[in-house]
């Protein structure tokens, strides 16, 4: 067990590693040099000169590396160019509405995916099932931000029962924030709710012909009993994790729908990082959310060896 | 899918080199969803690439008159805030669409079958490109797709590029899994023992085998290319205005939606019907390789 954690765990720090090296090339790609972006025009030859030597940029790329990961291991994301602030900070500013909306938009996705994924596993072959197999390759092939404003158009425009943007007042109450957040999160929630149907799916499939269904049956328990109590609950394990790949994959899918809703979150924040070229903004969020999505996928496995010490033996 | 991939009848039995080929096409279209969407994305790509040498109708042409006019008889799908004929737009902005669909397929294919492939046939290769392909999983899609496109710049081509890039590892996770079951088959010892050398193996029995789960791939990343290209046009980091995408059109004209539906609806309509047949079509291409499924048919 300690072996396959310890696996495990250097596996993810080995990925977060890279992700880091990425990240920090991807921004000294980027063309236009950063120092002369945040001097402005006014900046002579010798203000620029002057200011690499300070933040760092005349040393070799390996010692600014090391460098940046120092600070951002101290906790230290750098400073926002147009914020003037810590991007720790504006991006502590901007979670709660991306984390509600992510946890309520997989609510929603689990909500529709694991009974009729359940449903088309149990039909199998039949026209239900083809037809949720249809639907739900049907949610992968609608864009979110087009959904998004069909849905504003709609609900909130032409029948007024929601709120087209924004979060509400700062000191709104829990319930209006959440009617702000619904229509936002039926989009995400709907249009994900593909994958878990097709997960939900394959993994009652599997577990519908374990030995151990057939003889459930065989000793004249009620199907609905078999369904709930032996598949169902087998079937738990494949469901959490594919919830949590959800998850992770939903705070990708914000991006675009928070700018839709002009909701202020993350990803509201990092499109307007990138309108301004606003690289140090970019580059913590990157980070940031590639970790996010590093240790979902971590407590996902770890979770797995917990629930089925199976695994722990395989991993040997 | 049941009753309805009952083959249809047997084919001669003369041996020509192509009746594999038409055996197994006929087994894709027996049903009807695949049929239907192979059709749709023929129309598509008929209209797209036939209709501009037919008509001389430019989409460019400004009607003011018809300034955000209702969907009639004469204009299918309404017309934009410029007076410009969307339906016309459409078919023209098809040429764009999926021209970046196509591209962004084709070079994700090839790079990441190639990087799968390394990573599965040669065991030193496999965990540094993995962790390579995990790091680079580990981004959303849209958001490795706006930093990069921020850092290259906005213009066709690097939106192509930037999307290559995102959905490169995809590819290769999918063709590493094959190439690892492929490399321990019977017919790549026989091939060693035989003397092949190493590329040989890769090019003559490897890759042939892949063509299946690649061509899925093909398919799925060709939708996902059109969805994703709208998106980026939405945020602002996407193809040129000027370029006429079924994305840049409905971004164009975001603004007058509450007056004029139609100008965001109709192109939307193009990216979810040929994003939802690609998808089909690749759904059934897995099918018909599949070999569970094939044992009982």
């Amino acid at each position: 067990m300690l072996y396959f954690l310890l696996k495990r765990l250097g596996g993810a720090a080995l990925v977060l590693a890279i992700v880091a090296v990425l990240v920090f090339l991807l921004t000294r790609l980027a063309s236009g040099d950063p120092v002369a972006l945040l001097l402005g025009d006014q900046a002579t030859a010798a203000d620029i000169a002057a200011a690499r030597v300070q933040y760092g940029l005349d040393q070799p790329l390996i010692t600014q590396f090391v460098l940046w990961v120092g600070q951002v291991l101290r906790g230290n994301l750098g400073q926002s160019i147009f914020l003037q602030m810590p991007v720790l900070q504006a991006l502590a500013h901007r979670a709660e509405p991306t984390a509600f909306l992510a946890l309520f938009s997989v609510a929603i996705a689990a909500g529709i995916g694991v009974p009729c994924g359940m449903a088309a596993a149990v039909w199998r072959g039949s026209r239900a099932d083809q037809l949720v197999s249809t639907v739900a390759m049907l949610g992968a092939s609608i864009p979110s931000f087009w959904f998004g404003l069909i849905l504003i158009q709609v609900f909130a425009v032409h029948l007024g029962w929601f709120p087209a943007s924004g979060y509400g007042d700062p000191g709104a109450p829990l319930g209006d924030r959440v009617q702000h957040l619904l229509l936002p999160a039926i989009v995400l929630g709907v249009l994900n709710s593909a994958l878990v149907i097709r997960f939900t799916r394959a993994s009652v499939l599997d577990i519908l012909g374990e030995d151990y269904v057939r003889t459930a049956r065989a000793k004249g328990l009620s199907e609905g009993v078999v369904l709930m109590k032996h598949v169902l609950r087998n079937a738990l394990v494949p469901i959490v994790t594919v919830l949590g790949l959800t998850l992770a994959l939903m705070i990708g899918g914000t991006v675009v729908t928070e700018t839709v809703f002009n909701l202020p979150g993350v990803g509201n924040l990092v499109v307007r990082a990138v309108l301004r070229r606003d690289y140090p903004v970019i580059q913590g969020t990157l980070l940031v959310i590639a970790a996010i999505y590093v240790f979902i996928n971590l407590a996902i496995d770890l979770l797995y060896t917990v629930v089925d010490p199976r695994i722990r033996l395989e991993g040997r | 899918m049941g009753a309805s991939t009952s083959t249809a009848p047997a084919a001669p039995a003369v041996r020509k080199p192509g009746a594999r080929w038409v055996k197994t096409l006929r087994r894709l279209f027996a049903r009807r969803v695949v049929l239907a969407s192979a059709l749709v994305l023929l129309l598509t790509v008929a209209a797209a690439v036939f209709y501009p040498m037919l008509s001389s109708a430019d989409p460019g042409d400004m009607n003011i008159a018809m300034r955000l006019h209702a969907p009639s008889w004469t204009y299918w799908a309404g017309n934009d805030e410029l007076g410009r004929d969307v339906m016309l737009r459409i078919i023209y902005g098809a040429r764009y669409s999926l021209m970046i669909g196509f591209f962004t397929a084709l070079g994700a294919v090839v790079l990441g079958t190639l990087l799968g492939m390394l990573a599965g046939y040669f065991r030193r290769l496999d965990a540094p490109v993995m962790r390579l392909v995990d790091a680079m999983m580990a981004f959303p899609d849209i958001l490795l797709g706006i930093a990069l496109v921020s850092i290259l710049g906005a213009s066709l081509w690097n939106v192509i590029l930037a999307l290559v890039i995102v959905y490169t590892p995809r590819v290769a996770r999918v063709v590493r899994a094959s190439t690892l079951v492929l490399r321990e088959l019977l017919f790549v010892d026989a091939a060693k023992a035989l003397g092949v050398r190493t590329p040989m193996i890769l090019w003559r029995h490897i890759l042939p085998n892949l063509l299946s789960p690649v061509l899925v791939q093909v398919t799925f990343i060709f939708a996902y290319a059109i969805l994703a290209e709208a998106g980026l046009s939405f945020l602002g980091v996407g193809v040129p205005p000027e370029i006429p995408t079924w994305g840049t059109m409905i971004t164009g004209s975001l603004q007058y939606a509450d007056q004029a539906f139609w100008t965001i609806l109709a192109p939307g309509i193009a990216i979810v019907l040929t994003a939802l047949s690609l998808q089909l079509l690749g759904d059934g291409v897995r099918d018909l390789f599949d070999p569970k499924l094939k044992q009982k048919s």
